[in-house]
């Protein structure tokens, strides 16, 4: 546990959490691996953790029969995978896979729910750090919806 | 200075001829004064004179049988310069391989009749433009070496002039062979001529006219000056380049620009504007190819396209292009103005769009409490028949 | 001799070899003969190249700076004159006028990291930089290239990118819009990977060319890591018909693109940059 916690304290969020926040969190985390091509997570299942990449790289994909999968993200070391455990219906909405191997913190998302609730101060920070992270998201997202290299179609 | 009279200003023309210059000069065609070829005094303008006005021209007669009396028409010097067609070489296609085949530069001399002084500064403003740079136009290069300038001060500025406010008028600067004022003094009709060159002096000589009286030499200088005061219209160009480039989100361009048909006349009649576009002409059996340069407007919408769209897609942006690089970004690119003030713009916009009142307004904007330049109207010049 | 003394008259010069790049992409280089030009340009200079009876493009020289007497271009098919190039074919002459324009300032970056931020057909007018660089290597910090393409079809030079990768002294991110399985680099826009590398952001410069819009985020998120701004060049694009400055269709505010730029310091087109229909 002890561990767990000097593992998180080196993330961004983390390490500006106080001593007991840092405790509260670490009690609902556990270090997983993936192997290459691993599935973490499938569209539709239910979402109940999420994950700090430590090592590797993960992509969000999202199946196009026919075509195969559509890389939507890639998570890479030191981010962040996962927000469908914030809000219900907790499910996922894409596919999680390893692409190399990969080490991450699993953070059990029903136990940090509970935490959060019990915790205003702690779900305060939780909430700003995610909403930072969807803002990204979705800058980075409507930037590709620009579809900047496309062709003009009037030559 | 010495004094020509109708004779021998007209023993120019042939002296020109026999130098083998092309000797262009204004002349009526069409209900304006335009620039063409003259072979004598008796192709000029004479008797006429015009009206200008924002959107309006007329010509009409006087009664002196003045050869100089008018301001400028549609036609600028830069057609003679800087043509609005130029083969830039011609292509041949044979078996796969291609000869590219260079155009030879005109060899034909011109001789520039009555170049009034606003368009004496716009030619200089082509020199720095097309010779001083890095790359030099070598047709413009070509042109300019033969070029024999006759300059004509202007008493009698016009409505749309404001060549006072530019610096570059009524009296002609540097730049010019040979000068004139045309006077009349006592029933003469005489022309006081001075020299800017050796081929200007040369020609003086040639012509063989007598000195001019100090009295009348200081007589002219104080009609020139007067000129000076004339001016149809007046702008404030200290820290005008300062505010346009400032100006590029100010809401009054709106309203500058509202009126605006795009339709690129002021760039055409603007003797300084000087973008050109080329064109590739293939004959119907694809064995020769030719190069064209055409003169282009900032207003046209090809003029800023680029791959796939056209960058500059509203009259607003077109408008505020030219004025600003007419009257600020110039400045930076060239070391000077624009715009010589001759007023051409004005008189040719099919909508009277005034650049002495968009530039006016900017300077009001910054300063109301400040008198913006003062506009004279002019009366009407006599007239005794109204052309159409 | 008055023809060549003419900058508005081509040099026919033949094409050596061509290669498709991608599926709108191919790269010509040409055999520069003609003593009357010049058999060397700087990273980043354009050249004009002429199609018999069609027209002429600027496109920008992406091969090497000190291979002398080829002139390299990698071109996108996107309009009447690049389809024609397409389709001419080993031997085949083409009208070159040039070298034109500014270069990248690869000495500048020299005991700085040197950062290039590429997008699309933008990493042709920067691979000879590239190459200087790497020819150079021992004056740089670090040496880092970001990439981004639409998908991964339309990455160019893959193989090249793949060769830099894999040395140790230079970093190289690529990163595509759309991806469709077996990708397992980045994924978004090349912006978005400025923030994910290690660089001195005061001791760094960045050279920066893809399309104008995603060049403003570039500046963006360069700003927001601190670079300062007249660290930062890019190549910018406009209508050219004459390539030296007498034309007048590529100003950009006071500045002529094909004779102050193609490639500007931020700092010096930053009042310009972000205006609409400027």
């Amino acid at each position: 546990m002890e561990n767990l916690e000097k593992i998180l304290a080196t993330h961004s969020f983390f390490a500006d959490l106080s001593p007991k926040h840092l405790e509260t969190v670490a009690g609902c985390a556990k270090n997983v691996r993936f192997e290459p091509g691993e599935f973490i997570f499938k569209e539709g299942e239910a979402a109940d953790q999420f994950y700090l990449i430590r090592y590797g790289q993960v992509s969000v994909d999202s199946h196009i029969p026919s075509r195969g999968d559509a890389t939507i993200d890639m998570v890479h070391a030191g981010e962040v995978l996962g927000w469908s455990w914030l809000f219900p219906p907790y499910r996922w909405h894409f596919d999680a896979k390893a692409v190399t191997l990969t080490r991450a913190i699993a953070l059990d998302g029903k136990c940090i729910r509970r935490k959060k609730d019990e915790d205003h101060e702690l779900g305060y920070r939780l909430m700003s750090f995610f909403a930072s992270i969807m803002q990204d998201m979705l800058q980075a997202t409507r930037m590709r919806l620009v579809d900047m290299y496309s062709q003009p179609t009037n030559v | 200075m010495v004094l020509l009279d109708r004779n021998t200003l007209n023993q120019m023309f042939e002296a020109l001829a026999e130098s083998g210059f092309t000797v262009i000069g204004p002349t009526v065609r069409d209900n304006a004064i335009v620039l063409d070829r003259v072979n004598s005094i008796n192709d000029l303008p004479v008797g006429w004179t015009d009206d200008q006005e924002r959107g309006a021209y007329r010509l009409k007669q006087e009664t002196a049988g003045a050869f100089f009396n008018f301001t400028n028409g549609p036609h600028s010097w830069k057609r003679f310069l800087y043509p609005p067609q130029l083969t830039l070489f011609n292509a041949r296609r044979r078996n796969g391989d291609i000869e590219l085949i260079p155009e030879k530069p005109t060899d034909e001399k011109f001789a520039l009749i009555g170049v009034r002084p606003c368009d004496l500064a716009a030619i200089g403003i082509h020199d720095r433009i097309f010779l001083k740079d890095h790359h030099v136009d070598t047709d413009y290069r070509e042109r300019r070496k033969n070029l024999f300038i006759v300059a004509v001060n202007c008493l009698n500025p016009g409505n749309t002039c404001f060549c006072t406010s530019m610096g570059t008028g009524p009296t002609a600067g540097t730049g010019y062979d040979l000068v004139l004022t045309e006077l009349f003094d006592e029933d003469q009709h005489h022309f006081l001529a001075g020299t800017g060159s050796v081929a200007g002096t040369k020609m003086l000589e040639k012509l063989s006219a007598p000195p001019a009286s100090p009295a009348l030499l200081h007589h002219c200088d104080e009609m020139l000056k007067e000129a000076a005061t004339k001016m149809g219209r007046n702008i404030r160009t200290d820290e005008l380049a300062d505010m346009l480039r400032e100006s590029f989100d100010d809401p009054y361009w709106q309203e500058a620009s509202a009126a605006c048909l795009s339709c690129g006349n002021c760039t055409m009649v603007c003797p300084t504007c000087f973008c050109a576009t080329v064109e590739d002409v293939t004959d119907l059996t694809g064995e020769t190819a030719t190069r064209v340069r055409r003169w282009d407007s900032c207003f046209n919408g090809e003029f800023s396209y680029i791959h796939g769209g056209i960058l500059r897609q509203s009259t607003l942006s077109r408008y505020r292009q030219w004025v600003t690089h007419k009257l600020s970004s110039w400045e930076e690119q060239f070391g000077s103005s624009g715009c010589v003030g001759c007023g051409r713009c004005i008189t040719w916009c099919p909508v009277g769009i005034d650049i002495t009142e968009v530039a006016g307004k900017f300077w009001e904007k910054k300063y109301p409490s400040r008198k913006k330049a003062a506009t004279k109207r002019q009366q009407p010049r006599e007239v005794l028949i109204p052309v159409n | 001799m008055i023809a060549y003394s003419n900058p508005m008259m081509p040099h026919l010069c033949r094409i050596n070899s061509r290669k498709k790049e991608t599926h709108d992409t191919f790269t010509i280089t040409l055999d520069v003969n003609d003593e009357e030009m010049s058999p060397v340009f700087r990273p980043g200079q354009f050249n004009m190249l002429y199609l018999y009876g069609v027209g002429e493009v600027p496109i920008s020289i992406s091969g090497h700076p000190q291979k002398t007497g080829k002139m390299v271009h990698t071109i996108r098919s996107c309009g009447t004159v690049t389809r024609g190039l397409a389709r001419l074919k080993s031997g085949m002459p083409v009208g070159v006028r040039g070298p034109f324009g500014s270069s990248w300032p690869v000495t500048h970056a020299y005991g700085r990291d040197l950062l290039i931020v590429a997008g699309g057909i933008g990493l042709a007018p920067l691979r000879p930089a590239i190459y200087q660089a790497l020819a150079h290597r021992k004056h740089f910090g670090k040496l880092i290239l970001l990439y981004g393409a639409r998908s991964p079809e339309d990455v160019l030079f893959y193989k090249e990118l793949q060769t830099w990768q894999k040395r140790s002294d230079m970093t190289v991110y690529l990163t595509v819009d759309h991806a469709i399985s077996d990708w397992d680099h980045h994924v978004g826009v090349v912006t978005n990977l400025i923030p994910r590398v290690n660089f001195d952001a005061d001791d760094t410069v960045a050279m920066v060319c893809g399309p104008e819009i995603m060049m403003r985020y570039a500046i963006m998120a360069l700003r927001n890591q601190e670079v300062p701004e007249n660290h930062i060049y890019l190549s910018m694009e406009r209508n050219m018909k004459c390539a030296i400055g007498l034309c007048g269709h590529c100003q950009l505010g006071p500045k002529f693109v094909c004779k102050d730029g193609p490639v500007f310091p931020y700092h010096r087109i930053a009042p310009y940059f972000n205006k609409r229909e400027i």
